[in-house]
């Protein structure tokens, strides 16, 4: 293939099939400089910014949403061209004809789409609902009507909970940069080239399933071209210049979320592609430093103002609104280089040009060997924005190599490659709950799991409640692997994502991935029964329901061995026994310690435990130790963290720090290296996942006080990133509850 | 030699005592008791957790990924790591074996001819060495004790060349008398070990563990050191040739 726009590219493989990465390889500069070069915000951009704060907090006003088309249903093409200030814009595209208008995506559920249009005060149109109620089945009536009794116990007890059955189920990632390397018409191409191989297979399922599938992706390229023709660009041929490669990028991945609302839609990694771009053209003369700062500021504009329609339910789980638009930067290449970029400055650029913000979710890709400059600035971001997590590209390049990005908040894929059947997660300590006491609910008192005998017992002794626990797990494991099974048939069936699966190969590999949470409450609960002595206290329905704990036991989070060995065979004992069970489209199990937000709503939904917590009271975050019990200090936890074998967790171990900004050190500088080294130290260790946050206690106070003055406040969660004046009170207050590392 | 030291706890992540990221260990047990004091809960010597110096050590060990990047490594703190000199020489024999950097934070009032006290310096790399008052009545008056034994520990200090890092609480009305800084001053002059100095500032945040212990509170109406009265203190103080804080 040759195309005059890729004069001046360094030719290779990619030329003669779809390979983004060879292209990346062969044309990427390497950058080792500090921040030096930044351009502060163009006045468009900051023309733009200002309208858009406007609309924002217009939305905030609303009650979160400021409009919504109820009369039609989002398409690729549903929509006219829209504008927030068109001669400002550099970069073009909404998902509908109005800044903030959300769109109506039923095929996920149609019941989730009118709720969600009742709660903010609209009425979803007739027409849309005796289409989808009567006429085209969706992914939720197809997963309900497969669903056995046992699933939807599992399911209305919450000990197994955020199921994707009612929306769409996210996590993937397409590669968006095929389209702007490409143009549309090559990968149409390409797409039948692998639909004309399969005409001669035998048509069993799977390939009658692909040979659809593949017919979809065309189609859906083909809706890709005329959307893009409606503002004006020919997306069917390759970008030539960086201001097309950026809009391609956004095009296509606008088009994927006008067809998708799935839960957590990334980006991927296009810093590193479009720097090869503003590279090119800087050296032409044809654009300058500020306009290639432009170009990226008001792109992130675009992707902050991504929006879907949600329940609050949903928003109770997953709180601000989250679309989860990660985008990954850093990391090595597998020859040896360093994968830092001038782009990827500018990209964390953007926090300071536009202020911070919970989208995209930037994400560091963290080795020891990436340059000292770009390791400094991304302290610095990390001090005065709070809004940016670190991933150890060390420990994922060993799976991932050099071309993966990060879905949602941790999970890696290889981008084109891989995709993956995103599965919530399971409560752990409602299992050992269910497991004292005979598989029985102890909030509800229903039977949820099979009938086997309760705990009777006064004191709970180690062994004989672990082997109770290791047999309702194997129980649940089975249950998990078939509701996911379920659920992700009836996906590809009633709610497939034809545009993000275009711009996969086609021959994909699957992860399935499962989900813990309640991790160190489980843990510490073992821990309390094998160190301590806890008694079993019953109530009046003959369950167990609380707990008297004697004398002290060793808690996660303060890298001791006694109790951080418990959690890693917890870890590893689960995932070993979702392994037995068959997956649907041979997908591979991985496992994530992830919660967002969810912690709180999975502790409501919890009794009280044997670690001490009560009834009620919420779990911590991800992998994070509870709250208060880390008595050594930010360190000690790290260390905890560290020991958690990834190799058993792929799909991501969180941890969110918070630290007061004194607590690392007295001067600016002292406190830059002390980030840095705690990186460094955790990521060299083998921590996975970290979450930084640099703020006082106090601001979050002034800030549920006086949401106004905080606009842009940003903190992260489990994996994730959040305006703190969107999240419920509850969820602010556990935030807040949350240890501070900070020395007096 | 199994010699135990009583610990109070642990901090993994100390930033502000010593270089680099420090390992601190709090020593339980402090015959001072300053006015200011904000751990209060670490003077009782009957207090703490027996630790040996392996269990330590196997603790500080886990942390040499921080201190290989920050520059870091151990600072024993109090209480008073001086009234248990024994132990912390052998704990840092064995951390000077490993190549970690060795720091205690003292009052300084120890006895300077103590076989035990000299023992422990020669594996000392730092002292952060706190100098309550250079008035020895105001010094009695503010810790209970005279301040001689200090100031000949700090000349101690000076003649054996190890570094130090001399610290100054500066309490309103109490510590940050012109005259007095002036003294401090030139006996500060008259030392060639000094790398750098220190001003913290009085803050009231240890208050409510005086009131949980039932100890009697005096500095209620103390208003916390602002920053003109450090940066008042910091100008007598700070020789130009010391990097200071």
């Amino acid at each position: 293939m040759k195309n005059q726009a890729w004069n001046g590219f360094v030719p290779g493989k990619w030329q003669d099939s779809i390979d983004v990465r060879d292209f990346i390889v062969n044309n990427y500069i390497p950058y080792d400089g500090t921040e030096e070069f930044l351009a502060g915000p163009s006045i468009r951009t900051k023309k733009l910014w200002e309208k858009c704060k406007k609309l924002l907090n217009d939305e905030y006003q609303k009650g979160g949403v400021l409009n919504i088309d109820t009369e039609t249903v989002s398409s690729i093409t549903s929509h006219a061209p829209g504008y927030i200030d068109e001669e400002n814009e550099v970069i073009k595209g909404l998902q509908t004809d109005e800044p903030l208008k959300r769109a109506v995506i039923p095929y996920g559920g149609i019941r989730m789409a009118r709720q969600a249009c009742e709660k903010y005060g609209y009425k979803l149109s007739p027409e849309i609902e005796n289409i989808f109620e009567n006429y085209r089945k969706t992914h939720n009536d197809g997963v309900f009507s497969a669903y056995t009794p046992e699933m939807r116990k599992a399911r209305h007890s919450g000990v197994i909970t955020g199921l994707p059955d009612a929306y769409g189920r996210g996590r993937i990632i397409g590669d968006y940069r095929r389209v702007a390397l490409y143009g549309v018409d090559i990968l149409i191409e390409e797409k039948k080239k692998d639909l004309n191989a399969l005409s001669n297979a035998t048509m069993n399922e799977a390939n009658i399933r692909l040979r659809e599938e593949l017919s979809e992706q065309i189609k859906a390229l083909n809706e890709l071209v005329e959307m893009g023709k409606t503002y004006g660009f020919d997306l069917s041929r390759p970008a030539k210049n960086a201001l097309e490669a950026v809009q391609w990028i956004y095009f296509a991945f606008l088009a994927a979320m006008k067809e998708t609302n799935g839960a957590a839609n990334s980006l991927g990694r296009v810093s590193d592609f479009i720097d090869i771009y503003i590279e090119r053209d800087l050296k032409a003369g044809i654009i300058t430093e500020i306009e290639a700062q432009e170009l990226i500021d008001q792109f992130i504009i675009k992707l902050r103002f991504i929006r879907h329609l949600r329940t609050p339910e949903y928003n109770e789980l997953f709180a601000g609104d989250p679309v989860w638009i990660t985008e990954s930067i850093g990391g090595m290449c597998e020859d040896g280089r360093h994968m830092v970029t001038k782009t990827s400055f500018r990209l964390l650029q953007t926090l300071f040009n536009l202020g911070p913000s919970p989208e995209p979710n930037i994400t560091v890709l963290w080795s020891e060997k990436l340059p000292t400059g770009f390791k400094r600035f991304c302290a610095k971001v990390s001090m005065l924005t709070s809004a940016i997590q670190y991933e150890n590209d060390d420990l994922m390049s060993k799976y991932f190599h050099d071309d993966y990005g990060i879905s949602c908040c941790v999970s890696a894929m290889r981008i084109g490659k891989d995709m993956q059947f995103f599965g919530a997660r399971c409560n752990l300590p409602k299992l050992l709950l269910l497991a004292l006491n005979g598989g029985k609910d102890e909030i509800s008192g229903e039977q949820v799991a099979p009938e086997c005998e309760p705990y009777t017992d006064e004191y709970l002794d180690y062994d004989k409640v672990m082997s109770r626990f290791k047999k309702m797990q194997k129980w649940l494991t089975g249950l998990y692997v078939n509701t996911m099974n379920v659920i992700h048939y009836m996906h590809d069936k009633y709610a497939y994502e034809r545009l993000m699966m275009a711009l996969h190969d086609t021959d994909v590999n699957r992860f399935m991935a499962f989900g813990i949470a309640g991790f160190s409450v489980l843990v510490d609960s073992f821990s309390a029964m094998k160190y301590s002595r806890v008694r079993a206290i019953r109530d009046e329905r003959g369950l167990i329901s609380d707990f008297e704990i004697e004398g002290d036991y060793p808690k996660f989070g303060n890298d001791d061995d006694r109790v951080d060995s418990i959690a890693v065979s917890v870890v590893k004992d689960f995932y070993n026994d979702l392994k037995e069970h068959e997956t649907y489209r041979n997908a591979t199990h991985t496992l994530s310690i992830l919660t967002i937000t969810s912690n709180v709503v999975y502790g409501k939904k919890t009794g009280s435990t044997p670690d001490g917590r009560k009834k009620g009271e919420p779990f911590a975050p991800g992998a994070n130790p509870m709250h208060d019990r880390d008595k050594m200090g930010a360190l000690a936890v790290l260390n905890s963290l560290a020991k958690i074998p990834y190799e058993y967790c792929k799909d991501g171990i969180s941890l969110t720090l918070s630290l007061v900004p004194r607590s690392l050190g007295k001067e600016n500088e002292t406190r830059l290296n002390n980030l840095v080294a705690l990186l460094d130290g955790y990521f060299s260790q083998g921590g996975h996942h970290v979450n930084i946050n640099v703020l006082e206690r106090s601001v979050l106070e002034k800030a549920m006080e006086d949401p106004y003055s905080y606009p842009q406040l940003t903190i992260r969660v489990s994996g994730y990133a959040v305006n703190f004046i969107k999240l419920t009170r509850q969820q602010q207050l556990e935030v807040m509850a949350r240890t501070f590392h900070d020395r007096v | 030699m199994t010699v135990k030291g009583r610990v109070h706890s642990f901090e993994s992540f100390g930033t502000v005592d010593g270089p680099g990221i420090r390992f601190v260990v709090f020593m339980q047990g402090c015959p001072f008791r300053c006015l200011y004091c904000h751990n209060p809960d670490t003077w009782n010597f009957d207090g703490g957790t027996w630790y040996s110096v392996d269990e330590v050590l196997s603790k500080v060990k886990r942390y040499l990924p921080y201190f290989k990047n920050s520059g870091g490594g151990i600072t024993v703190s109090g209480g008073e790591p001086l009234t248990q000199p024994e132990f912390i020489a052998e704990l840092f024999k064995k951390c000077k074996q490993e190549g970690i950097h060795t720091a205690i934070d003292t009052n300084g009032f120890a006895d300077s001819s103590s076989h035990a006290v000299n023992t422990l310096l020669d594996y000392t790399d730092l002292v952060l060495l706190d100098i309550k008052h250079i008035d020895s009545e105001k010094h009695k008056s503010l810790t209970g004790f005279t301040n001689e034994k200090v100031l000949e520990f700090a000349q101690h200090l000076n003649e054996r060349k190890i570094p130090v890092w001399l610290r100054y609480v500066v309490v309103p009305g109490l510590t940050d008398f012109k005259t007095d800084i002036i003294k401090l001053r030139k006996f500060i002059d008259g030392l060639s070990n000094i790398e750098k100095i220190e001003t913290l500032p009085f803050h009231k945040m240890g208050e409510y563990k005086w009131k949980k212990l039932n100890h009697d509170y005096k500095l209620y109406d103390t208003s916390p050191a602002n920053e003109n009265h450090i940066e008042e203190v910091r100008k007598i103080l700070y020789p130009d040739k010391l990097k200071s804080q």
